[in-house]
């Protein structure tokens, strides 16, 4: 275990897993808040489409799904004010990314294996430099959110009246997209395109059960998150199964766990998990 | 093309791809008409895990696939009542369930041929069995949505006033997520696991910005599924890139005109 400790992939694994477990943590607190999921879910696709389309031309995937993220989460933005009740624009999106995403796969890769590490992650090959890029994308994402923080939670708990107070309303939800794909892309490293919302949702969704004071949501949803991809990378070094099947397991158990106990322990202060507005309720809104 | 018609494998592609297009976009419309897209997503990509676990079982993938989505529709329809708090319990549970999967997969010594096949899809790997077990299951969902289509659709607008004129409008969430459930299934011999979710939601978004009676948007998407497929299926034959890449450039490429053009015309005719 010790000697293991020292091998250098498995110090870039725990430094990147680090890193990205509190970023991804800190930024899926407002995704939860802003609800934001589904977005989040085609952000991850279109990295996917990124990453394949930079291994194509010889670049780093990183940087290949730090550029089509930023692209699109710019025009999600400036498309919808929150992205609400756009579930199906939002879903062409995601479609046309995977779309694509298949096709760079197909022309790039010729043995499947490797079509697989990017679906499920592949922490254990990430090199010094990803570590580097990861360090300073995550720094810059931070500054910004302690920035914005105010602000940003403002307008993610009751946008009209933040607007009304003067706040910038969609252009945080802007700057706030744009977070979102630099985190995405940083996150894809650890757990692959198909388990994303272990590390950007699940630790935020459970802190919101068990706490509602932001501050103390986004601590707790910080810690779970690294004790999701410490625990996953220790069992993976113990166990023979693949890291990101612990962190899924890890990160959907606590979530669910998280749930129960909210409910158990506080039954008269819970209400709804999220400060949810009547108007958007089940209701559909197609043909209008 | 005349001659390609004739070999067994390309008439066995373009049957299941007819059928399955048929039931996309017939469910599809409905999972529009409920705001339930990411479930769809979700849904389809849970169905991997049950492919790869039935590979490591030595079983039909079809058969894991539908044990694992039509279970994972069902725990949806339990968990989820509130949209927001619907969306995130879908995307934990979706973890979950590819964690299962990713495990599935280390535990498979085979070939990884045939993982990747589940995820891309595969027109020319399809057997007469399969052909059989699509056309089998696509009658099940398409007689149980004409049964259910009244209530269905009343439901999926307007919830109250469904359950408040004694429409079982829970029962009907379940029943309904279970066809999702088994269109995906047998919708992933065809475009894979990845791009299920283009032939449910590409045809009926499209559909429903051209014509507005939900039985004609319905017709005109499954006319759209259907033509889809074929050029899909088509093109893939003539290169060797995968089908799903195809479909989902068609329906992206038609919807995006489509959509820019009618949104104008909306804004004109509220304002």
């Amino acid at each position: 275990m010790i000697t293991l400790l020292h091998q250098a992939f498995i110090q870039n694994a725990f430094l990147a897993g680090t890193i990205i477990g509190i970023v991804s943590a800190i930024v899926g607190y407002f995704v939860v808040l802003r609800a934001q999921s589904f977005a989040a879910e085609s952000l991850t696709d279109i990295g996917f489409a990124g990453a394949t389309g930079a291994a194509l031309l010889g670049v780093s995937s990183l940087l290949g799904m730090i550029i089509f993220t930023l692209i699109a989460a710019f025009s999600m933005g400036a498309l919808g004010k929150r992205l609400q009740g756009r579930d199906i624009e939002v879903g062409m999106i995601l479609s046309f990314a995977l779309g694509l995403g298949v096709l760079f796969l197909h022309l790039y890769t010729s043995s499947s294996t490797e079509a697989i590490g990017v679906l499920f992650g592949s922490i254990l090959s990430v090199t010094g430099f990803d570590v580097l890029l990861t360090l300073i994308f995550g720094i810059v994402i931070l500054c910004i959110l302690a920035f914005l923080y105010r602000p940003l939670l403002f307008s993610s708990i009751d946008p009209e009246v933040a607007q009304a107070r003067g706040v910038p309303v969609s252009l945080l939800s802007i700057v706030f997209m744009l977070l979102l794909a630099v985190t995405i892309a940083e996150a894809i490293q650890v757990v692959g395109i198909l388990l994303i919302f272990a590390l950007l949702i699940a630790p935020a969704a459970a802190a919101q059960h068990i706490t509602k004071k932001p501050s103390s949501a986004i601590l707790i949803s910080v810690v779970l998150s690294l004790f999701f991809t410490w625990g996953g990378l220790l069992l993976a070094l113990f166990g023979q199964f693949p890291v990101s099947f612990y962190i899924a397991t890890l990160a959907s158990l606590t979530y669910f766990i998280s749930i129960t106990w909210g409910h158990r322990f506080f039954p008269h202060t819970y209400h709804a998990p999220l400060h949810a507005p009547k108007h958007i309720e089940q209701k559909s809104t197609l043909h209008e | 093309m005349i001659t390609l018609l004739l070999y067994p494998f390309v008439q066995n592609a373009f049957l299941a791809g007819t059928l399955v297009a048929v039931i996309a976009a017939f469910v599809g419309y409905f999972l529009l008409a409920r705001g339930l897209t990411f479930a769809g997503h979700a849904l389809s990509q849970m169905g991997f895990a049950g492919a790869a676990g039935a590979l490591v079982l030595g079983i039909d993938p079809v058969f894991g696939l539908l044990f694992f989505t039509v279970t994972s529709g069902i725990a949806i329809g339990y968990l989820g009542k509130q949209l927001r708090e619907r969306d995130i319990t879908i995307g934990i549970l979706m973890v979950f369930v590819l964690g299962l999967g990713s495990l599935f997969l280390s535990l498979y010594n085979g070939y990884a041929q045939r993982a990747y096949s589940i995820l891309f899809g595969t027109i020319l790997g399809i057997t007469r069995f399969d052909v059989l077990i699509t056309c089998l299951f696509c009658l099940i969902t398409f007689t149980a949505l004409l049964v259910m289509y009244r209530p269905l659709l009343f439901s999926s607008f307007d919830p109250e006033v469904a359950q408040a004129r004694g429409v079982p409008v829970r029962l009907l969430a379940i029943l309904f997520l279970i066809l999702v459930a088994i269109t995906v299934s047998v919708a992933v011999q065809v475009v894979g696991v990845l791009l299920i979710f283009t032939l449910l939601v590409g045809p009926p978004a499209t559909a429903i910005r051209i014509v507005h009676s939900p039985s004609r948007a319905i017709l005109l998407a499954i006319i759209l599924g259907v033509l889809y497929t074929w050029l899909g299926i088509f093109f893939a034959l003539t290169s060797t890139i995968p089908v799903s890449f195809y479909i989902a450039a068609l329906s992206f490429g038609i919807y995006v005109p489509i959509r820019l053009y009618t949104n104008q015309y909306g804004k004109r005719g509220k304002k």
